[in-house]
């Protein structure tokens, strides 16, 4: 490529007046109320990395409780209730409420605000058009209109911690009969409170998705540049538009049931309520004939999805990443494609495997328990092609590819922990014990989340112009490395020694944590190494932290394609202009062309002109076959 | 900076940018109403005899509304065509008449339809109090002719106090015509025309009551799915009105004078959305009303 | 690339083009009556008894989809679209009745309930 760098061309008098001839827009309307892809997607990945954190924090705070229960907690245990109000941690103890509210909004702020936006909008928005080669999102405004619909929606979940009552206290799932009772009566607003925001602010937050859904699959259908076939798109590109068809069809029924929630709590009536209730040892007066169970299939149908939501673009950046760093082309590229395709097809019928303990019968069982064990298969398929594509890789230990290589084992072992939960014998015993809890985060946690560290620091000097540092980037990643695993494998053995995974005391009151020893400590024993190690890995997150804003001004300058990658989002300017390209972008080959035999280089872009030589050369299997 | 194909097609999926993205939001709206229908169909079956109640709308006035969307989807179809052959005066008169249709299918939904049940009153007994009230439910009849059970007395509430006043021990209803003469096959619901309460008053013993409540949401699962889903559905109808109405003001035909199939893409797209609205309501009309 | 593609400024292409566009018009209009009648005839037939409450559900729900059939295929010109609008709908669809056979699959499953 020889066009001028975006440094020169920013400087240059005539080209900046080009570019910005009709339109010099102001500040608010250029960073606050853009409809840039960009800046929408790097305002979604903030508020998201923000949330993240946030959630986070929540459960830091929970593990104080569970390793030391009843203890006043140290140095912010003042403060907290100033915060929380007075009821929340009074005196710094933890309510048995409060620790409900903090695990039930832990588990919706790190899903729903945290890996969603960050993983599927920011990332989506950003990349997408400028791999695909767009000039941004076909609907622009709509995009706008996503983010500010997911804001509303994260705040009003902020809003929920400081009304009367606390926060939704029902589990991120709010199952039913439960959740329709909570937060209700004397001491609480009808519409203020905990519970019915969390429904609210869940509307804003699935509207959001609906319509950034939307807005993606129709980009990626109409706005490929020209040459860019479907086979040759990159696989985080695929990865992101299966997410946008799960989002887009399994969020609405959710989105159904939540209408209905909201109508048993404000309306009064009875959708997931049975007839016969009691409720404080008194009939509650409702109308009843509803039914708890139709909540979970309907959350379920999309909580099933939503792993997939959550898992598939940390895949896509895998991808790309591992590609990059190992210099060779993606091992099995339409395997990968069509085993991602039929992951987000499987991923609809297989939720009722959350619900085995509902005493579901052997013919539906059996259905849900093959379905599952079906979907292992791309899944395997797809790790195992990643783990192929290293085989004889010259591979650049970069910080971005740190965080993927260690993505693979850690959703190794949170993916083969959760054959045992398909079948519904094995989950009957490891059902609600932290054995669930340390298998999903694995999957989330080491695993998403270490594909998304990943990508900020691959993607950042296309944002910036500028590399984050290599050496803080180190310093972040051994320690979170080593500190999830000190996390979540104890949790494991916790969990099928019978910890259970709600208890608000640690097991500290329950004989079946404290009978048993592992490894020299009892399951109530184990929680303090855990707590100590998830505290490291908050510390370990502030080098991340400086690093990202030290790194905006002050970190290494860099070309347009510092990673010498093949993709299109690296033939634009760093960072893109106002509609992306110098030029109208065209593709001529595959996404991973690295190493290729008689190279100077050992990657060729996407918009590298095949040469003539080079299409004799294709053009001709005989020279492949020894005569 | 242009993005490409919002009008014009893009040649290998022949389609410009704003038609797929509203069957998308289509899609995603069929699993809306699916997730909400599924409900229904759960909560129906699940219903136990005599519990899911039959013919307590009003027939007729359904079944206009009915008629009045679908004659604002052939409106709004014909006026797309309008603007295909660039007839803007035809246009707007057909968007006028949509937007119209619109705006009487809510009135009619929100002035008279719904207020007309929270004023109906409703009042299930307990079973062990059945017989007592046996002159007014007339279940040995209902046995006899196959029906289900009645369970509820209805009508309109005479001592409105009653509701709320703890002191109150009975309820004075109105008795509707089915339960002022249980026994006469005439008044066996559904009827095609609604009849309005009797004069004839029955005084129930609040201990001897399950449950008593208007026809609000919280009367049962049926009416908790009919205002759900008519509610929801209602909105979209409101959605659609006020797209129309922005189509329909002189910003469109600034629009139309620069660029006359870029208005007639929009009035497509947003009638693709109408058409679907029409499409749901097909579906709630007989679902509950007539079964 | 963003340019309409207006119909002709020629008037015997425009002519051909109107009158294209006239000939749906009609069909619209048929189609109109059409559901007119189809909601009589709903109305109308939910008052028969087809022996049981399920047959006059099914005989319902039967004239509801012919009706949305012709809404779907006419008025939201489905009967001539494009393979990606049909693919997308095909998996809809899919999903949809999915979820309506599995729910109430797996509610007709549970042994404490049959």
């Amino acid at each position: 490529m020889d066009t001028p760098t975006s440094v020169e061309a920013h400087h240059d008098p005539h080209a900046h007046d080009a570019a910005h001839e009709h339109h010099e827009l102001g500040f608010w309307r250029k960073y606050i109320f853009s409809t840039d892809h960009k800046v929408i997607g790097i305002q979604y990945g903030l508020c998201g990395l923000t949330f993240l954190f946030f959630g986070f924090c929540l459960m830091m705070m929970m593990r104080w409780q569970l390793a030391y229960p009843g203890q006043a907690m140290p140095v912010i245990g003042k403060w907290l209730p100033y915060i929380f109000g007075p009821s929340s941690m009074p005196d710094g103890k933890m309510t048995p409420d409060f620790y409900n509210s903090l695990g039930a909004m832990h588990g919706t702020i790190m899903i729903f605000a945290g890996v969603v936006p960050l993983a599927f909008a920011a990332f989506g928005n950003f990349v997408v058009p400028l791999q695909i080669g767009a000039p941004d999102m076909t609907f622009p405004k709509v995009n706008a209109a996503s983010f500010w619909a997911f804001g509303v929606g994260g705040v009003i979940m902020m809003i929920s911690f400081f009304v009367p009552g606390g926060p939704a206290k029902s589990g991120w799932t709010s199952y039913t009969p439960l959740a329709d009772i909570a937060d209700t009566g004397p001491g609480h607003n009808a519409i203020f409170n905990g519970q019915t925001l969390w429904l609210i602010g869940f509307i804003f937050l699935i509207s959001s998705s609906l319509l950034g859904a939307v807005n993606f699959i129709t980009t990626i259908i109409q706005l490929r540049a020209k040459g860019l076939t479907w086979m040759r798109l990159p696989f985080f590109v695929w990865a992101q538009f299966v997410t946008a068809f799960l989002l887009l069809l399994a969020f609405p029924p959710l989105e159904a049931a939540i209408v209905m929630q909201l109508m048993d709590r404000v309306a009064h009536t009875s959708f997931f309520l049975p007839a016969g209730l009691v409720v404080n040892g008194a009939p509650a007066y409702i109308s009843g004939g509803g039914s708890p169970l139709l909540w979970q299939h309907l959350f379920w149908f999309l909580g099933h999805p939503e792993v997939y939501v959550l898992i598939l673009p940390a895949f896509g950046i895998v991808a790309e990443i591992l590609a990059n760093n190992s210099r060779k082309p993606l091992w099995g590229y339409k395997s990968l494609v069509f085993s991602v395709l039929v992951i987000g097809f499987l991923s609809f019928i297989v939720w009722a495997h959350h619900m085995w303990m509902t005493g579901m019968g052997s013919a539906v069982s059996a259905f849900f328990q093959t379905t599952t064990l079906l979907i292992s298969i791309p899944s395997v398929i797809i790790l195992s092609a990643f783990f192929i594509s290293l085989w004889g890789g010259s591979i650049r230990f970069t910080v971005p590819m740190l965080f993927t290589i260690a993505f693979l084992p850690m959703f190794g072992i949170g993916g083969l922990t959760g054959i045992p939960l398909a079948f519904n014998s094995a989950d009957l015993y490891l059902h609600d014990t932290y054995y669930i809890i340390a298998h999903f985060h694995y999957i989330v946690a080491p695993g998403t989340i270490f594909g998304l560290f990943a990508g900020i620091y691959y993607w950042f000097p296309k944002a910036t112009g500028r590399k984050m540092s290599d050496f803080w980037g180190k310093v972040h990643f051994w320690p979170t490395l080593i500190c999830m695993n000190m996390i979540f494998l104890p949790m494991f053995l916790q969990g099928m020694a019978g910890m259970h995974r709600r208890w608000y005391d640690g097991g500290q009151g329950w004989n079946v944590s404290n009978d048993h020893t592992i490894w020299g400590l009892t399951g109530f024993e184990w929680n303090k190494p855990i707590s100590w190690a998830a505290w490291i890995m908050g510390l370990a997150q502030l080098p991340f932290i400086f690093n990202f804003f030290w790194s905006i001004r002050h970190g290494e300058k860099v070309n347009d394609n510092p990673w010498e990658a093949t993709t299109l989002e690296w033939t634009a300017p760093s960072p893109p202009p106002h509609g992306n390209f110098i030029g109208t972008p065209v593709a001529y080959r595959g996404p991973y062309e690295y190493s290729l035999p008689g190279r100077e280089r050992d990657f060729t872009m996407q918009n590298e002109p095949i040469a003539p030589a080079e299409r004799t050369r294709r053009k001709t299997p005989e020279e492949l076959v020894p005569a | 900076m242009e993005i490409p194909y919002t009008v014009s097609n893009r040649p290998d999926t022949g389609l410009w940018n704003a038609k797929i993205g509203i069957w998308l939001f289509l899609a995603s709206e069929v699993m809306l109403f699916g997730g909400l229908f599924s409900a229904y169909i759960f909560l129906r079956i699940d219903a136990p005899p005599g519990m899911w109640p039959h013919g307590l709308l009003n027939v007729p006035v359904g079944t206009m509304n009915t008629a009045i969307l679908i004659m604002s989807s052939v409106t709004v179809v014909l006026a797309w065509a309008s603007l295909k052959m660039r007839k803007y005066n035809a246009y707007w008169w057909y968007m006028l008449a949509t937007i119209t249709c619109g705006v009487i299918f809510l009135t009619v939904k929100l002035a008279y339809e719904w207020p007309q049940k929270f004023d109906h009153f409703g009042i299930y007994i307990k079973p062990e109090a059945l017989g007592k009230y046996e002159q007014y439910l007339g279940n040995a009849y209902a046995a006899e002719k196959g029906l289900p059970p009645r369970l509820e007395i209805t009508g309109h509430l005479h001592n409105r106090a009653a509701q709320n006043d703890p002191n109150i021990k009975e309820y004075e209803v109105a008795l509707d015509p089915l339960n002022a003469d249980p026994t006469n096959p005439e008044m066996d619901r559904p009827h095609f025309w609604p009849r309005s309460a009797t004069e004839k008053i029955a005084t129930i013993e609040k201990e001897d009551v399950q449950y008593a409540t208007m026809f609000l949401p919280r009367h049962s699962a049926y009416f908790a799915s009919y205002f759900t889903i008519t509610g929801l559905h209602g909105l979209h109808v409101l959605g659609g009105v006020l797209v129309f109405i922005y189509m329909w003001l002189p910003v469109s035909k600034r629009l139309y004078q620069q660029n006359p199939e870029h208005l007639a893409n929009r009035v497509e797209v947003s009638g693709l959305f109408w058409h679907f609205v029409d499409l749901v309501w097909i579906f709630v009309f007989p679902l509950f009303y007539l079964l | 690339m963003n340019n309409p593609p207006d119909i002709s400024q020629d008037s015997k292409e425009y002519e051909e083009y109107a009158h294209g566009i006239r000939k749906h018009v009609r069909g619209y209009l048929m189609v109109g009556a059409l559901l007119l009648v189809f909601t009589g005839l709903t109305v109308a037939l939910s008052y028969v008894h087809f022996g049981t409450q399920k047959a006059n559900i099914a005989v319902a729900m039967l004239v509801a989809t012919v009706k949305a059939g012709l809404v779907a295929a006419i008025f939201m010109h489905l009967a001539a679209e494009r393979r990606l609008i049909y693919r997308i709908l095909i998996f809809t669809g899919f999903f949809v009745l999915g979820m309506f056979w599995l729910i109430l699959f797996a509610w007709y499953d549970y042994p404490i309930f049959r």
